[in-house]
């Protein structure tokens, strides 16, 4: 008996120190954490954001030079285990922060950030609350007001419509922050808003939000939403048989994806975004690829963000030579100055960062063809790919 | 001597406290603390009152409330509001004094919510309570989520779905509050959870109390012997309410950017689960339960995407655990006075 469990003990001290040599090998890496929600309501974009990311970081340690690590953690689209997931991953020595993905929570461990000097790129927080006073924090997409102004001006240039219905969620910033800057372009433009609706986060049945558009005679309806509730309106307009253009914001992208959906009622879906996953630019088609083969679907735009993200920051690293005994607020210092000199090209565009950490970069269209999004244009030059089409209908 | 159970029970609600306060000062000191528990910090003091509060309502008044969220939240803004009115208009700058303050206006709004609620339910019978707290807590955050609150020097312009406001904006529509200044600390966090167990305990143990506990037990016998029910129930009802509202004004000031979302059923359960886990009526359970359960999903980040399926199956592990007649029995065994306890919990449930 005694000598079976010391030789357990042996073989556990054997196991141990084999680990501990095998952790010593390796060249030291620059931490890098990834905040965003992985569990939750709003799932959907922190998983795509993280595995866009380990895609870009797998690729950036196989080039050999700059070791990046990456350590995740959700934060279920809340800010107080945001700020808790942000203090876990200062406890285990993170250098700079990808996040967090969601712009409520974003805001406030952004604060934090601020006081810490701890770098922050945040991927898809789209507030301008997240960026503002604080030097620290970097945007890769676009900001709400942006978003808002850019789809007023794209609906216009392309007459798209002649009266416009809007039904966006009161009860969340993002889409408020988005009708608001849309309705102000809106009416510089002149475009014609015949109908607004309103809905909060509970809400499941929008038939009175959608006869109101119907009745007020839009042949456009501008959902400045996230995906789910998208989906729902989708459904119930077919139901009611009410067919006008739906145009959404990047928080509309991830509809595809969603478990149960038809994915034929949101043919002919428009939405705004920086990236498609049809794109036929090398980078794109190799991300693409990659992504299918991992996790078996189509990248959506949260995906290639995270994978952007990364990329920015290694060009970032890159720049200021950082390595991984750079301090924390060394590191912070040193990114700042690196991020406004950075010009980088990636898969939602080529970008550049000013002082205040928003990022300039154009946005594109994108209609939703045979389950899959196709650039858009107004001539109707379309480009589909069946690679794309068949990973999309699994 | 010999102690009444009672008093004994109070020493350990207030013995915890205080334990657990200078064992965590103390860690502080030596920098044994991560900066992931020092964060939970004071979130463990909000939940603390808040389920403690909570347990006045559910416990020893024996109605159930599933708006309790609701009331924090009127904590969270109101407070927030009147924190950055204070600095703007009286250039304040003791933070401490801003807090208490503060808290003590987010209570009174808070308490004033529960005044409203409470006049027209609480003379009814049956789970009225129950129904319209839950309808408050929904109806108070679509009413946040619409109200934009802005600071221009001393005044206040409040605007209802428009958010050009005058000044600096501190409560943005569904952005929630905004830029902040965080006060709130540990020390004022543990200064509040004594002071919700001074006045739960003290209201419990006194005439009121017993007349609250009375009504909740039989209803027609209180009555009979001259109780004025509505009275007492609303009693306790507006003091949970206050606390609620103190416990929220802690939380909105411990952070940059709170928004009304956050506080949706789900949180008011997350409260009542502290509640029922802790024991119905039992204080100290409620000071167990809080902090465990606040703690518990950061201890389980380990498991990455299975953390929240843990969670539940921890929390569906404790409620068999304590529900156990062997183990409870074995508890009573080796804690003799705790028998009586457990009955007590038992008709309260």
């Amino acid at each position: 008996m005694r000598k079976t469990f010391l030789a357990l003990v042996l073989a556990a001290v054997m196991a141990l120190t084999m680990v501990c040599g095998a952790f010593a090998e390796e060249e030291a890496a620059i931490k890098v954490g990834l905040i965003g929600p992985m569990t939750g309501a709003a799932a959907s974009y922190g998983t795509s954001v993280a595995q866009g990311a380990q895609i870009a970081v797998d690729e950036v340690n196989a080039l050999g030079g700059i070791q990046i690590e990456l350590n995740v953690q959700d934060d279920q689209h809340d800010p107080e285990t945001s700020i808790n997931a942000y203090n876990t991953l200062w406890d285990w020595g993170a250098q700079m922060i990808i996040g967090t993905v969601t712009t409520g929570p974003c805001v406030a461990v952004a604060a934090e950030a601020y006081n810490d000097r701890m770098f922050m790129l945040t991927p898809s927080a789209s507030s301008t609350d997240v960026i503002a006073d604080k030097d620290n924090v970097y945007q890769l997409c676009f900001t709400d007001p942006a978003q808002g102004t850019a789809s007023a001006q794209y609906i216009a240039e392309h007459e798209l419509a002649t009266a416009i219905a809007v039904i966006y969620n009161n009860a969340d910033t993002y889409s408020t922050g988005i009708y608001q800057t849309f309705e102000a372009e809106a009416a510089n433009l002149g475009l014609n808003i015949v109908s607004v609706t309103t809905f909060t986060d509970d809400t499941t049945d929008f038939s009175v939000q959608l006869t109101e558009a119907r009745e007020a005679g839009a042949d456009l309806v501008f959902l400045p939403i996230y995906y789910t509730p998208a989906s729902m309106i989708l459904q119930q307009a077919a139901n009611m048989e009410y067919a006008p253009i739906f145009f959404g914001v990047d928080g509309m992208d991830g509809i595809l994806n969603i478990d149960g959906f038809d994915t034929s009622l949101a043919e002919g879906v428009m939405l705004l975004t920086p990236f498609s996953a049809d794109a036929t630019d090398e980078l794109t088609v190799n991300f693409v690829a990659k992504y299918n083969e991992l996790y078996g679907a189509n990248p959506d735009q949260f995906a290639a963000d995270g994978y952007d993200c990364v990329y920015a920051l290694y060009a970032a690293i890159n720049n200021a030579g950082i390595t991984a005994e750079t301090s924390t607020e060394d590191a912070c210092e040193m990114l700042i100055a690196a991020m406004q000199e950075l010009e980088i090209t990636g898969l939602t565009g080529t970008m550049t960062w000013d002082e205040t950490g928003a990022v300039t970069k154009t946005p594109t269209a994108v209609r939703i063809e045979n389950g899959v999004y196709v650039g858009f244009d107004v001539n109707g030059a379309e480009t589909a790919e069946a690679t794309a089409t068949e990973a999309a209908a699994e | 001597m010999k102690l009444k159970k009672s008093t004994v029970n109070n020493l350990i609600s207030y013995g915890i406290v205080i334990v657990a306060f200078v064992v965590v000062q103390l860690m502080q000191g030596a920098g044994l603390i991560s900066r992931s528990l020092r964060g939970q910090l004071v979130p463990i003091c909000v939940y603390i009152v808040m389920a403690v509060s909570l347990n006045l309502t559910v416990g020893i008044s024996g109605e159930l409330s599933l708006g309790h969220a609701g009331f924090m939240s009127v904590g969270v803004f109101s407070g927030v509001v009147f924190s950055e009115w204070l600095m703007a208009a009286f250039s304040m700058e003791n933070e401490t004094m801003i807090l208490v303050l503060s808290m003590i206006v987010g209570g009174l709004f808070a308490g004033i919510a529960g005044v409203i609620i409470g006049v027209p339910v609480l003379r009814l019978q049956g789970d009225y309570l129950a129904i319209v707290t839950l309808a408050f807590g929904e109806i108070i955050r679509n009413v946040i989520n619409c109200l934009y609150i802005s600071v221009d020097g001393g005044q206040v312009h409040i605007a209802f779905d428009n958010p050009n406001v005058l000044g600096e904006i501190v409560v943005n529509g569904p952005a929630g509050t905004r830029g902040v200044s965080r006060m709130s600390t540990f020390t004022v966090g543990f200064a509040l959870v004594l002071f919700t167990l001074f006045v739960v305990l003290n209201l419990i143990n006194s005439r009121s109390g017993r007349a609250i506990m009375a009504c909740r037990d039989s209803r027609i016998a209180a009555e009979s012997v001259g109780i004025n029910v509505t009275k007492y129930r609303m009693m306790a009802f507006v003091t949970s309410a206050f606390l609620a509202g103190m416990a929220g004004t802690l939380y909105g000031l411990n952070m940059s950017s709170v928004q009304a979302s956050r506080f949706n059923f789900d949180t008011s359960i997350l409260v009542l689960v502290f509640v029922v886990l802790g024991g119905i009526g039992n204080i100290w359970g409620s000071i167990i339960a809080a902090t465990l359960l606040t703690v518990l999903p950061e201890l389980l980040r380990e498991f990455s995407d299975y953390r929240m399926l843990v969670y539940a199956v921890v929390l569906i592990l404790v409620m068999l655990v304590t529900n156990n007649p062997m183990i409870r029995a074995f508890f009573a065994r080796i804690t003799p006075h705790r028998r009586g306890e457990a009955g007590k919990g038992g008709e309260a449930a």
